[in-house]
Protein backbone atom coordinates (compact mmCIF):
# COMPACT_ATOMS: atom_id res chain seq x y z
CA UNK A 1 0.00 0.00 0.00
CA UNK A 2 2.59 2.47 0.61
CA UNK A 3 5.42 1.47 -1.61
CA UNK A 4 2.07 2.10 -4.21
CA UNK A 5 1.33 5.26 -3.05
CA UNK A 6 4.81 5.84 -3.62
CA UNK A 7 5.40 4.66 -6.83
CA UNK A 8 2.22 6.24 -8.33
CA UNK A 9 3.25 9.07 -6.49
CA UNK A 10 6.85 9.06 -8.21
CA UNK A 11 5.11 8.94 -11.66
CA UNK A 12 2.09 11.36 -10.90
CA UNK A 13 5.25 13.90 -9.76
CA UNK A 14 6.81 13.30 -13.06
CA UNK A 15 3.49 14.33 -14.99
CA UNK A 16 2.84 17.17 -12.52
CA UNK A 17 6.21 18.67 -13.22
CA UNK A 18 5.38 18.68 -17.00
CA UNK A 19 2.17 21.05 -16.21
CA UNK A 20 4.41 22.98 -14.17
CA UNK A 21 7.59 23.36 -16.26
CA UNK A 22 6.32 25.85 -19.41
CA UNK A 23 4.77 28.14 -16.61
CA UNK A 24 7.68 28.43 -14.97
CA UNK A 25 9.90 28.94 -17.77
CA UNK A 26 7.45 31.25 -19.10
CA UNK A 27 7.49 33.21 -15.15
CA UNK A 28 11.34 32.91 -15.44
CA UNK A 29 12.44 34.54 -18.29
CA UNK A 30 9.24 36.96 -18.34
CA UNK A 31 8.28 37.70 -15.19
CA UNK A 32 4.63 37.33 -16.01
CA UNK A 33 2.15 34.91 -14.76
CA UNK A 34 0.68 32.95 -17.32
CA UNK A 35 -2.67 32.58 -15.81
CA UNK A 36 -4.07 30.92 -18.78
CA UNK A 37 -1.26 28.52 -18.61
CA UNK A 38 -4.00 26.17 -17.45
CA UNK A 39 -6.72 27.04 -20.73
CA UNK A 40 -3.75 26.04 -22.60
CA UNK A 41 -3.46 22.49 -21.32
CA UNK A 42 -6.90 22.31 -21.88
CA UNK A 43 -6.24 23.18 -25.80
CA UNK A 44 -3.74 20.77 -26.08
CA UNK A 45 -6.10 17.93 -24.54
CA UNK A 46 -8.77 18.88 -27.19
CA UNK A 47 -6.47 18.77 -29.95
CA UNK A 48 -5.30 15.46 -29.44
CA UNK A 49 -8.90 14.87 -28.39
CA UNK A 50 -10.01 15.32 -31.75
CA UNK A 51 -6.84 14.09 -33.46
CA UNK A 52 -7.68 10.71 -32.25
CA UNK A 53 -11.31 10.69 -32.84
CA UNK A 54 -11.55 12.45 -36.41
CA UNK A 55 -7.74 11.73 -37.78
CA UNK A 56 -6.89 8.31 -35.90
CA UNK A 57 -4.10 9.70 -34.88
CA UNK A 58 -2.67 7.99 -31.63
CA UNK A 59 -1.76 10.51 -28.89
CA UNK A 60 2.05 9.26 -29.17
CA UNK A 61 1.90 10.58 -32.58
CA UNK A 62 -0.17 13.37 -32.25
CA UNK A 63 2.07 15.11 -29.48
CA UNK A 64 4.97 16.47 -32.21
CA UNK A 65 2.15 17.93 -33.89
CA UNK A 66 0.82 19.72 -31.08
CA UNK A 67 3.97 20.43 -29.78
CA UNK A 68 5.11 22.37 -32.87
CA UNK A 69 1.77 24.26 -33.58
CA UNK A 70 1.06 25.41 -29.97
CA UNK A 71 4.97 26.93 -30.26
CA UNK A 72 4.09 28.87 -33.37
CA UNK A 73 1.04 30.05 -31.64
CA UNK A 74 2.82 31.41 -28.96
CA UNK A 75 5.17 33.47 -31.18
CA UNK A 76 2.52 36.13 -32.18
CA UNK A 77 1.21 36.32 -29.29
CA UNK A 78 3.93 36.93 -27.19
CA UNK A 79 4.48 40.46 -29.91
CA UNK A 80 0.78 40.98 -29.53
CA UNK A 81 0.71 41.62 -26.16
CA UNK A 82 3.67 41.00 -24.00
CA UNK A 83 5.81 43.86 -24.97
CA UNK A 84 3.48 46.02 -24.36
CA UNK A 85 2.54 44.85 -20.85
CA UNK A 86 6.09 44.97 -19.68
CA UNK A 87 6.60 48.57 -20.11
CA UNK A 88 3.85 49.57 -17.81
CA UNK A 89 4.47 50.33 -14.12
CA UNK A 90 3.68 46.75 -12.28
CA UNK A 91 4.31 44.48 -15.09
CA UNK A 92 3.54 41.39 -12.76
CA UNK A 93 0.31 42.26 -11.35
CA UNK A 94 -1.20 43.36 -14.56
CA UNK A 95 -0.02 40.64 -16.62
CA UNK A 96 -1.93 37.95 -13.46
CA UNK A 97 -5.06 40.38 -14.20
CA UNK A 98 -4.45 40.28 -18.41
CA UNK A 99 -3.91 36.51 -18.74
CA UNK A 100 -7.08 35.72 -15.90
CA UNK A 101 -8.83 37.76 -19.06
CA UNK A 102 -7.23 36.02 -21.48
CA UNK A 103 -8.12 32.42 -19.49
CA UNK A 104 -11.88 33.95 -19.78
CA UNK A 105 -12.04 33.67 -23.19
CA UNK A 106 -10.34 30.56 -24.26
CA UNK A 107 -12.97 29.14 -21.86
CA UNK A 108 -15.12 31.08 -22.88
CA UNK A 109 -14.63 30.00 -26.69
CA UNK A 110 -13.92 26.25 -26.04
CA UNK A 111 -17.30 26.01 -24.48
CA UNK A 112 -18.92 27.62 -27.20
CA UNK A 113 -17.20 25.29 -29.72
CA UNK A 114 -16.98 21.70 -27.86
CA UNK A 115 -19.62 22.47 -25.60
CA UNK A 116 -19.83 21.42 -21.72
CA UNK A 117 -19.87 17.42 -21.95
CA UNK A 118 -17.10 15.63 -20.56
CA UNK A 119 -14.87 13.91 -23.03
CA UNK A 120 -11.96 11.18 -22.84
CA UNK A 121 -9.72 8.81 -24.89
CA UNK A 122 -9.63 5.40 -24.06
CA UNK A 123 -6.23 4.30 -22.06
CA UNK A 124 -5.77 1.40 -24.14
CA UNK A 125 -4.65 3.00 -27.26
CA UNK A 126 -1.27 4.07 -24.94
CA UNK A 127 -1.29 0.08 -25.02
CA UNK A 128 -2.90 -2.76 -22.97
CA UNK A 129 -1.80 -4.15 -19.54
CA UNK A 130 -0.05 -2.71 -16.71
CA UNK A 131 3.61 -2.32 -16.28
CA UNK A 132 5.58 -4.22 -13.54
CA UNK A 133 7.85 -2.86 -10.54
CA UNK A 134 8.61 -3.82 -7.32
CA UNK A 135 6.29 -6.57 -7.10
CA UNK A 136 3.38 -3.35 -7.80
CA UNK A 137 1.21 -3.09 -11.00
CA UNK A 138 0.46 0.52 -12.39
CA UNK A 139 -1.54 1.25 -15.54
CA UNK A 140 0.83 1.72 -18.42
CA UNK A 141 -0.60 4.85 -19.64
CA UNK A 142 0.58 6.52 -16.25
CA UNK A 143 3.74 5.00 -16.74
CA UNK A 144 4.02 6.16 -20.93
CA UNK A 145 2.97 9.96 -19.64
CA UNK A 146 5.66 10.00 -16.45
CA UNK A 147 8.24 9.25 -19.53
CA UNK A 148 7.34 11.59 -21.99
CA UNK A 149 7.40 13.87 -19.02
CA UNK A 150 11.25 12.96 -17.95
CA UNK A 151 11.72 13.30 -21.97
CA UNK A 152 10.49 16.97 -21.79
CA UNK A 153 12.39 18.04 -19.02
CA UNK A 154 15.62 16.48 -20.08
CA UNK A 155 15.01 18.57 -23.65
CA UNK A 156 14.30 22.00 -21.98
CA UNK A 157 18.03 20.82 -19.59
CA UNK A 158 19.57 19.98 -23.23
CA UNK A 159 18.17 23.53 -24.47
CA UNK A 160 18.80 26.07 -21.35
CA UNK A 161 22.49 24.40 -20.96
CA UNK A 162 24.00 23.32 -24.33
CA UNK A 163 22.33 25.40 -27.12
CA UNK A 164 23.59 29.42 -27.37
CA UNK A 165 20.03 30.52 -27.28
CA UNK A 166 19.67 28.73 -23.79
CA UNK A 167 22.62 30.82 -22.71
CA UNK A 168 20.91 34.17 -23.87
CA UNK A 169 17.91 32.73 -22.23
CA UNK A 170 19.62 32.15 -18.60
CA UNK A 171 21.40 35.47 -19.01
CA UNK A 172 17.57 37.18 -19.68
CA UNK A 173 16.56 35.01 -16.47
CA UNK A 174 19.20 35.94 -14.28
CA UNK A 175 19.16 40.05 -15.32
CA UNK A 176 16.68 41.18 -17.74
CA UNK A 177 17.79 44.98 -17.57
CA UNK A 178 22.03 43.58 -18.04
CA UNK A 179 20.84 40.83 -21.06
CA UNK A 180 19.48 43.74 -23.17
CA UNK A 181 22.19 46.14 -22.29
CA UNK A 182 24.85 43.20 -23.61
CA UNK A 183 23.31 43.50 -26.47
CA UNK A 184 20.73 40.54 -26.03
CA UNK A 185 17.64 40.81 -28.30
CA UNK A 186 15.90 40.12 -25.61
CA UNK A 187 12.21 40.04 -26.93
CA UNK A 188 13.14 37.35 -29.29
CA UNK A 189 14.45 35.26 -26.49
CA UNK A 190 11.52 35.84 -24.48
CA UNK A 191 9.29 35.00 -27.12
CA UNK A 192 10.23 31.89 -27.79
CA UNK A 193 10.63 30.97 -24.47
CA UNK A 194 7.21 31.98 -24.31
CA UNK A 195 6.11 29.28 -27.19
CA UNK A 196 8.20 26.61 -25.47
CA UNK A 197 6.36 27.49 -22.62
CA UNK A 198 2.56 26.76 -24.69
CA UNK A 199 4.04 24.22 -26.39
CA UNK A 200 4.91 22.22 -23.03
CA UNK A 201 1.53 23.40 -21.85
CA UNK A 202 -0.05 21.21 -24.93
CA UNK A 203 2.37 18.35 -24.30
CA UNK A 204 0.91 18.57 -20.78
CA UNK A 205 -2.80 18.24 -22.29
CA UNK A 206 -2.14 15.66 -24.57
CA UNK A 207 -1.64 13.27 -21.89
CA UNK A 208 -4.35 14.78 -19.21
CA UNK A 209 -7.00 12.67 -20.73
CA UNK A 210 -4.51 9.63 -18.83
CA UNK A 211 -3.89 11.17 -15.87
CA UNK A 212 -6.64 13.92 -14.78
CA UNK A 213 -9.63 12.43 -15.79
CA UNK A 214 -12.31 13.10 -18.86
CA UNK A 215 -11.31 16.83 -20.21
CA UNK A 216 -13.80 19.62 -20.16
CA UNK A 217 -14.08 23.24 -21.28
CA UNK A 218 -13.79 24.62 -17.55
CA UNK A 219 -10.87 21.75 -16.46
CA UNK A 220 -7.86 25.08 -16.71
CA UNK A 221 -8.71 27.06 -13.49
CA UNK A 222 -8.38 23.53 -11.37
CA UNK A 223 -5.08 22.63 -13.35
CA UNK A 224 -3.95 26.21 -12.63
CA UNK A 225 -3.86 25.75 -9.10
CA UNK A 226 -2.59 22.56 -9.09
CA UNK A 227 0.44 23.76 -11.45
CA UNK A 228 0.88 27.03 -9.24
CA UNK A 229 1.33 24.95 -6.38
CA UNK A 230 4.06 23.05 -7.97
CA UNK A 231 6.32 25.53 -9.28
CA UNK A 232 5.87 27.46 -6.34
CA UNK A 233 7.14 24.70 -4.01
CA UNK A 234 9.73 23.94 -6.38
CA UNK A 235 10.45 27.37 -6.82
CA UNK A 236 9.35 29.80 -8.98
CA UNK A 237 11.51 31.25 -12.09
CA UNK A 238 13.91 27.81 -11.85
CA UNK A 239 12.22 25.65 -14.69
CA UNK A 240 14.40 22.69 -13.48
CA UNK A 241 13.64 23.07 -9.61
CA UNK A 242 9.81 22.30 -10.84
CA UNK A 243 10.96 18.36 -10.82
CA UNK A 244 11.29 18.63 -7.01
CA UNK A 245 7.97 20.37 -6.64
CA UNK A 246 6.20 17.81 -9.32
CA UNK A 247 7.63 15.09 -7.03
CA UNK A 248 6.73 16.53 -3.81
CA UNK A 249 3.15 17.44 -5.04
CA UNK A 250 2.85 13.98 -6.89
CA UNK A 251 3.54 11.90 -4.03
CA UNK A 252 1.81 13.95 -1.33
CA UNK A 253 -1.42 13.87 -3.57
CA UNK A 254 -1.31 10.42 -3.73
CA UNK A 255 -0.48 10.15 -0.55
CA UNK A 256 -3.32 12.14 1.15
CA UNK A 257 -5.44 10.12 -1.76
CA UNK A 258 -4.86 6.69 -0.04
CA UNK A 259 -4.57 7.45 3.75
CA UNK A 260 -6.98 10.88 3.45
CA UNK A 261 -9.04 10.61 1.02
CA UNK A 262 -11.73 13.00 2.31
CA UNK A 263 -9.51 15.78 2.67
CA UNK A 264 -7.13 15.05 -0.56
CA UNK A 265 -8.73 18.27 -2.83
CA UNK A 266 -6.83 20.43 0.23
CA UNK A 267 -3.51 19.50 -0.94
CA UNK A 268 -2.85 22.09 -3.77
CA UNK A 269 -3.78 24.79 -1.69
CA UNK A 270 -1.99 23.82 1.81
CA UNK A 271 0.87 23.34 0.10
CA UNK A 272 0.54 26.56 -1.52
CA UNK A 273 -0.02 28.71 1.33
CA UNK A 274 2.22 26.65 3.56
CA UNK A 275 5.46 27.46 1.42
CA UNK A 276 4.41 30.79 0.04
CA UNK A 277 4.38 31.65 4.03
CA UNK A 278 7.13 29.52 5.51
CA UNK A 279 9.31 29.48 2.61
CA UNK A 280 8.15 32.45 -0.12
CA UNK A 281 11.42 31.42 -1.87
CA UNK A 282 10.52 27.82 -2.76
CA UNK A 283 12.18 24.77 -1.68
CA UNK A 284 15.67 25.48 -3.41
CA UNK A 285 15.74 29.27 -3.88
CA UNK A 286 16.73 32.53 -2.85
CA UNK A 287 14.50 34.51 -4.57
CA UNK A 288 12.63 36.93 -2.39
CA UNK A 289 9.39 38.23 -3.11
CA UNK A 290 7.88 39.74 0.03
CA UNK A 291 5.85 43.05 -0.32
CA UNK B 1 -18.54 70.57 4.05
CA UNK B 2 -15.61 68.33 4.04
CA UNK B 3 -14.91 66.46 0.68
CA UNK B 4 -16.24 62.99 1.78
CA UNK B 5 -19.28 63.75 3.40
CA UNK B 6 -19.34 66.18 -0.40
CA UNK B 7 -19.28 62.75 -2.22
CA UNK B 8 -21.15 60.65 0.04
CA UNK B 9 -23.92 62.87 -0.29
CA UNK B 10 -23.50 63.43 -4.17
CA UNK B 11 -22.70 60.04 -5.20
CA UNK B 12 -23.73 57.42 -2.15
CA UNK B 13 -27.00 59.00 -1.17
CA UNK B 14 -28.65 59.15 -4.52
CA UNK B 15 -27.33 55.00 -4.97
CA UNK B 16 -29.10 54.01 -2.34
CA UNK B 17 -32.21 56.00 -2.11
CA UNK B 18 -32.36 55.13 -5.98
CA UNK B 19 -32.16 51.17 -4.66
CA UNK B 20 -34.85 51.93 -1.73
CA UNK B 21 -37.20 53.12 -4.27
CA UNK B 22 -36.86 50.38 -6.79
CA UNK B 23 -38.80 47.73 -5.37
CA UNK B 24 -42.31 50.08 -5.23
CA UNK B 25 -41.52 50.10 -9.45
CA UNK B 26 -40.23 47.13 -10.18
CA UNK B 27 -41.25 43.92 -9.11
CA UNK B 28 -38.43 41.22 -9.22
CA UNK B 29 -36.77 42.13 -6.01
CA UNK B 30 -34.18 39.13 -6.12
CA UNK B 31 -32.54 41.11 -9.06
CA UNK B 32 -32.40 44.25 -7.16
CA UNK B 33 -30.95 42.57 -3.87
CA UNK B 34 -28.12 40.82 -6.09
CA UNK B 35 -27.45 44.63 -7.62
CA UNK B 36 -27.24 45.84 -3.89
CA UNK B 37 -25.18 42.69 -3.13
CA UNK B 38 -22.67 43.42 -6.03
CA UNK B 39 -22.68 47.42 -5.22
CA UNK B 40 -21.32 46.34 -1.67
CA UNK B 41 -19.01 43.42 -2.66
CA UNK B 42 -17.09 45.67 -5.20
CA UNK B 43 -16.47 48.74 -2.87
CA UNK B 44 -15.57 46.40 -0.44
CA UNK B 45 -12.79 44.89 -2.78
CA UNK B 46 -12.25 48.50 -3.60
CA UNK B 47 -11.65 49.22 -0.39
CA UNK B 48 -8.44 46.40 -0.12
CA UNK B 49 -7.56 46.56 -3.69
CA UNK B 50 -7.65 50.82 -4.86
CA UNK B 51 -6.54 51.80 -1.88
CA UNK B 52 -3.57 49.46 -0.77
CA UNK B 53 -3.07 47.91 -4.36
CA UNK B 54 -3.60 44.04 -2.59
CA UNK B 55 -5.84 42.50 -5.40
CA UNK B 56 -7.79 39.68 -2.99
CA UNK B 57 -8.61 37.29 -5.63
CA UNK B 58 -10.46 35.03 -3.02
CA UNK B 59 -12.46 37.74 -2.01
CA UNK B 60 -15.16 35.39 -2.03
CA UNK B 61 -13.89 33.11 0.50
CA UNK B 62 -14.89 35.86 3.17
CA UNK B 63 -18.21 36.20 1.65
CA UNK B 64 -18.67 32.49 2.29
CA UNK B 65 -17.52 32.68 5.58
CA UNK B 66 -20.26 35.02 6.11
CA UNK B 67 -22.86 33.42 4.44
CA UNK B 68 -22.34 30.10 6.87
CA UNK B 69 -21.35 31.87 9.97
CA UNK B 70 -24.90 33.43 9.61
CA UNK B 71 -26.26 30.28 8.91
CA UNK B 72 -24.89 28.43 12.00
CA UNK B 73 -25.52 31.36 13.93
CA UNK B 74 -29.01 30.90 13.29
CA UNK B 75 -28.98 26.67 13.47
CA UNK B 76 -26.87 25.71 15.98
CA UNK B 77 -27.60 28.96 18.35
CA UNK B 78 -30.96 30.03 16.72
CA UNK B 79 -29.84 33.50 16.94
CA UNK B 80 -32.23 36.35 16.18
CA UNK B 81 -30.89 37.79 12.38
CA UNK B 82 -29.12 40.47 13.52
CA UNK B 83 -27.25 39.36 15.90
CA UNK B 84 -25.95 36.28 13.38
CA UNK B 85 -25.74 39.10 10.87
CA UNK B 86 -22.94 40.47 13.19
CA UNK B 87 -21.40 37.35 13.55
CA UNK B 88 -21.70 36.91 9.90
CA UNK B 89 -19.57 40.11 9.35
CA UNK B 90 -16.72 38.77 12.87
CA UNK B 91 -16.82 35.28 10.98
CA UNK B 92 -15.51 37.49 8.07
CA UNK B 93 -12.49 39.86 10.23
CA UNK B 94 -11.67 36.73 12.12
CA UNK B 95 -10.96 34.47 8.49
CA UNK B 96 -9.14 37.84 7.48
CA UNK B 97 -7.12 37.93 11.13
CA UNK B 98 -6.35 34.23 9.98
CA UNK B 99 -4.95 35.32 6.33
CA UNK B 100 -3.34 38.64 7.43
CA UNK B 101 0.23 36.36 6.95
CA UNK B 102 -0.77 36.92 3.81
CA UNK B 103 -0.04 40.30 3.17
CA UNK B 104 3.32 39.93 3.28
CA UNK B 105 3.91 38.37 0.25
CA UNK B 106 3.47 41.18 -2.68
CA UNK B 107 1.31 41.48 -6.05
CA UNK B 108 0.26 38.03 -7.72
CA UNK B 109 1.51 35.53 -5.19
CA UNK B 110 -0.69 37.37 -2.62
CA UNK B 111 -3.32 37.23 -5.04
CA UNK B 112 -2.55 33.41 -5.96
CA UNK B 113 -2.60 32.67 -1.98
CA UNK B 114 -5.54 34.45 -1.37
CA UNK B 115 -7.36 32.58 -4.06
CA UNK B 116 -5.59 29.07 -2.68
CA UNK B 117 -6.62 30.17 0.60
CA UNK B 118 -10.75 30.91 -0.34
CA UNK B 119 -10.89 27.54 -2.06
CA UNK B 120 -9.89 25.86 1.26
CA UNK B 121 -12.41 27.26 3.38
CA UNK B 122 -14.57 25.81 0.49
CA UNK B 123 -13.80 22.13 0.87
CA UNK B 124 -13.87 22.53 4.46
CA UNK B 125 -16.94 23.62 4.94
CA UNK B 126 -18.31 21.64 2.08
CA UNK B 127 -16.34 18.42 2.95
CA UNK B 128 -19.23 15.41 3.79
CA UNK B 129 -17.20 14.88 6.77
CA UNK B 130 -18.16 17.78 8.30
CA UNK B 131 -21.99 17.34 7.70
CA UNK B 132 -22.88 17.25 10.99
CA UNK B 133 -22.08 20.96 12.01
CA UNK B 134 -22.10 22.86 8.00
CA UNK B 135 -24.62 19.81 6.45
CA UNK B 136 -21.46 20.08 3.72
CA UNK B 137 -22.28 19.44 0.21
CA UNK B 138 -25.86 19.25 1.03
CA UNK B 139 -26.49 22.88 1.40
CA UNK B 140 -27.91 24.86 4.68
CA UNK B 141 -32.00 25.95 4.74
CA UNK B 142 -32.97 28.97 7.12
CA UNK B 143 -36.69 29.03 6.68
CA UNK B 144 -37.40 30.10 10.18
CA UNK B 145 -35.85 33.58 10.00
CA UNK B 146 -36.62 34.06 6.28
CA UNK B 147 -37.57 37.52 5.60
CA UNK B 148 -36.93 39.29 2.16
CA UNK B 149 -38.44 42.94 3.28
CA UNK B 150 -36.15 43.44 6.23
CA UNK B 151 -33.15 41.47 4.87
CA UNK B 152 -33.59 44.07 1.65
CA UNK B 153 -33.89 47.15 3.90
CA UNK B 154 -30.67 45.73 5.97
CA UNK B 155 -28.76 45.26 2.79
CA UNK B 156 -28.95 49.17 2.01
CA UNK B 157 -27.98 50.15 5.37
CA UNK B 158 -24.74 48.19 4.76
CA UNK B 159 -23.94 49.68 0.95
CA UNK B 160 -24.71 53.50 3.09
CA UNK B 161 -21.77 52.36 5.01
CA UNK B 162 -19.65 50.88 2.56
CA UNK B 163 -19.97 54.48 0.53
CA UNK B 164 -19.51 56.49 3.72
CA UNK B 165 -16.21 54.35 4.51
CA UNK B 166 -14.52 54.78 0.80
CA UNK B 167 -15.99 58.42 0.30
CA UNK B 168 -13.90 58.77 4.13
CA UNK B 169 -10.66 56.62 2.49
CA UNK B 170 -10.83 58.49 -0.49
CA UNK B 171 -10.44 62.21 1.29
CA UNK B 172 -9.47 61.16 5.04
CA UNK B 173 -6.41 61.21 6.87
CA UNK B 174 -6.36 57.47 6.83
CA UNK B 175 -7.18 56.84 3.27
CA UNK B 176 -4.47 59.24 2.15
CA UNK B 177 -1.96 57.28 3.80
CA UNK B 178 -3.04 54.26 2.18
CA UNK B 179 -3.06 55.64 -0.76
CA UNK B 180 0.52 57.10 0.02
CA UNK B 181 1.44 53.42 0.92
CA UNK B 182 0.12 52.03 -1.93
CA UNK B 183 2.35 54.08 -4.52
CA UNK B 184 5.51 54.12 -2.84
CA UNK B 185 5.82 51.80 0.51
CA UNK B 186 9.36 53.19 0.92
CA UNK B 187 8.47 56.97 1.55
CA UNK B 188 5.46 56.44 2.97
CA UNK B 189 7.27 54.13 5.96
CA UNK B 190 10.04 57.04 5.76
CA UNK B 191 7.29 60.17 6.04
CA UNK B 192 6.07 58.18 9.82
CA UNK B 193 3.51 56.03 8.07
CA UNK B 194 2.45 53.27 10.00
CA UNK B 195 2.70 50.83 6.94
CA UNK B 196 1.95 47.81 8.62
CA UNK B 197 -0.85 48.62 10.55
CA UNK B 198 -2.62 51.02 7.72
CA UNK B 199 -2.74 47.92 5.35
CA UNK B 200 -4.04 45.72 8.13
CA UNK B 201 -6.79 47.48 8.85
CA UNK B 202 -8.09 48.12 5.30
CA UNK B 203 -7.45 44.32 4.49
CA UNK B 204 -10.13 43.50 7.62
CA UNK B 205 -12.58 46.17 7.00
CA UNK B 206 -12.96 44.51 3.51
CA UNK B 207 -12.78 41.43 5.14
CA UNK B 208 -15.70 42.64 7.47
CA UNK B 209 -17.72 44.08 4.69
CA UNK B 210 -17.17 40.75 2.70
CA UNK B 211 -18.48 38.88 5.65
CA UNK B 212 -21.70 41.26 5.91
CA UNK B 213 -22.23 40.93 2.80
CA UNK B 214 -22.27 37.17 2.99
CA UNK B 215 -24.47 37.42 6.15
CA UNK B 216 -27.17 39.74 4.47
CA UNK B 217 -26.90 36.62 1.25
CA UNK B 218 -27.51 34.27 3.25
CA UNK B 219 -30.38 36.02 5.01
CA UNK B 220 -32.16 36.99 1.93
CA UNK B 221 -31.45 33.62 0.11
CA UNK B 222 -32.62 31.48 2.92
CA UNK B 223 -31.76 28.04 0.99
CA UNK B 224 -28.37 27.78 -0.47
CA UNK B 225 -25.25 25.49 -1.48
CA UNK B 226 -21.59 25.69 -0.35
CA UNK B 227 -20.59 26.15 -4.66
CA UNK B 228 -23.58 29.15 -4.32
CA UNK B 229 -21.58 30.94 -1.40
CA UNK B 230 -18.25 30.71 -2.71
CA UNK B 231 -18.65 30.47 -6.56
CA UNK B 232 -15.77 31.95 -7.85
CA UNK B 233 -17.24 33.98 -10.06
CA UNK B 234 -18.05 36.46 -7.14
CA UNK B 235 -14.79 37.77 -6.53
CA UNK B 236 -14.09 37.82 -10.59
CA UNK B 237 -17.31 39.69 -11.18
CA UNK B 238 -16.43 42.07 -8.12
CA UNK B 239 -12.68 42.61 -9.75
CA UNK B 240 -13.79 42.83 -13.05
CA UNK B 241 -16.73 45.32 -12.01
CA UNK B 242 -13.85 47.47 -10.05
CA UNK B 243 -11.26 47.62 -13.08
CA UNK B 244 -13.94 48.74 -15.77
CA UNK B 245 -14.68 51.76 -13.42
CA UNK B 246 -11.71 52.54 -12.06
CA UNK B 247 -10.73 51.72 -8.79
CA UNK B 248 -10.08 53.76 -5.92
CA UNK B 249 -12.82 55.94 -7.46
CA UNK B 250 -16.36 56.12 -5.38
CA UNK B 251 -18.48 56.13 -8.57
CA UNK B 252 -16.32 53.69 -10.97
CA UNK B 253 -17.31 50.56 -9.02
CA UNK B 254 -21.18 51.52 -9.27
CA UNK B 255 -20.86 52.43 -12.81
CA UNK B 256 -19.38 49.32 -13.47
CA UNK B 257 -21.92 46.98 -11.31
CA UNK B 258 -25.02 49.07 -12.69
CA UNK B 259 -23.40 48.38 -16.71
CA UNK B 260 -21.49 44.61 -16.34
CA UNK B 261 -23.99 43.44 -13.83
CA UNK B 262 -26.94 45.13 -16.12
CA UNK B 263 -25.55 43.17 -18.81
CA UNK B 264 -24.95 40.12 -17.21
CA UNK B 265 -28.49 39.86 -16.66
CA UNK B 266 -29.52 40.86 -20.24
CA UNK B 267 -27.46 38.39 -21.99
CA UNK B 268 -25.21 36.52 -19.42
CA UNK B 269 -27.83 34.46 -17.50
CA UNK B 270 -28.86 32.82 -21.05
CA UNK B 271 -25.87 32.51 -22.39
CA UNK B 272 -23.18 32.76 -19.90
CA UNK B 273 -19.93 31.64 -22.24
CA UNK B 274 -20.98 34.69 -24.71
CA UNK B 275 -20.94 37.16 -21.03
CA UNK B 276 -17.79 35.29 -20.25
CA UNK B 277 -16.34 35.92 -23.28
CA UNK B 278 -17.29 39.92 -23.59
CA UNK B 279 -15.82 40.21 -20.18
CA UNK B 280 -12.96 38.24 -20.65
CA UNK B 281 -12.16 40.60 -23.52
CA UNK B 282 -13.04 44.31 -21.70
CA UNK B 283 -10.08 42.88 -19.05
CA UNK B 284 -7.92 42.40 -21.98
CA UNK B 285 -8.48 45.84 -23.76
CA UNK B 286 -8.78 47.63 -19.84
CA UNK B 287 -5.28 46.26 -19.09
CA UNK B 288 -3.66 47.13 -21.96
CA UNK B 289 -5.22 50.46 -22.52
CA UNK B 290 -7.30 51.39 -19.95
CA UNK B 291 -5.82 49.70 -16.67
CA UNK B 292 -6.83 52.38 -14.83
CA UNK B 293 -10.46 52.27 -15.24
CA UNK B 294 -12.66 54.17 -17.34
CA UNK B 295 -13.19 57.27 -14.92
CA UNK B 296 -9.55 57.57 -15.89
CA UNK B 297 -11.02 59.02 -19.34
CA UNK B 298 -12.44 61.81 -17.34
CA UNK B 299 -9.61 62.61 -14.57
CA UNK B 300 -7.26 62.37 -17.36
CA UNK B 301 -9.34 65.61 -18.55
CA UNK B 302 -9.25 67.06 -15.43
CA UNK B 303 -12.44 66.49 -14.69
CA UNK B 304 -12.88 65.29 -10.74
CA UNK B 305 -14.47 62.32 -10.21
CA UNK B 306 -15.66 61.25 -6.84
Amino acid sequence: MLLHALLGGVVFGCYFTLIGLGLNLVFGVMRIVNLAHGDVLMLGSFAAYFLFHLAALSPLSAAPLIVIGFFLLGLPFYYLVVPRLAASRDAEMLSFILFFGVQQIIEALAAIAFGSSERSIPARVLGIGAVHLWGQSLPRAWVISALVALAAVLALYLYLYHTRLGLLTRAVMASREEARASGIDIHRVSAIAFGIGLALAGLAGVFAPFMLGSITPAMGSTINLAAFAVIVVGTLGNPLGTVLGGLVYGVGLLMMQTYLSAWADLLPNLLLILVLLVRPSGLLGRRVRLA
Amino acid sequence: MPRAARDFLRVGVPVVLLFALLPLFYQNELLLFNFVLFLILTQGLNAVYGFTGYLPFGYVGFFGAGAYGFALAVMHLAAPPLLALLLAGLAGVVLGLILTPLLRLSGAYFAIANLAAAQMVYQIIANPALADITKGPYGVSLASVFAPRASYAVALVILAFVLGLVAWLRHGRFGLALQAMRDDPVSAAMAGIPVLRGRVVAWLLSALIAGLAGGVFAWHISVFYPETAFDISISIFAIVFTLFGGAATLTGPIAGVLVLYGLYNVIGISVPQYFQLIYGALIVGLVLFLPRGFASLLSRRGIDVP
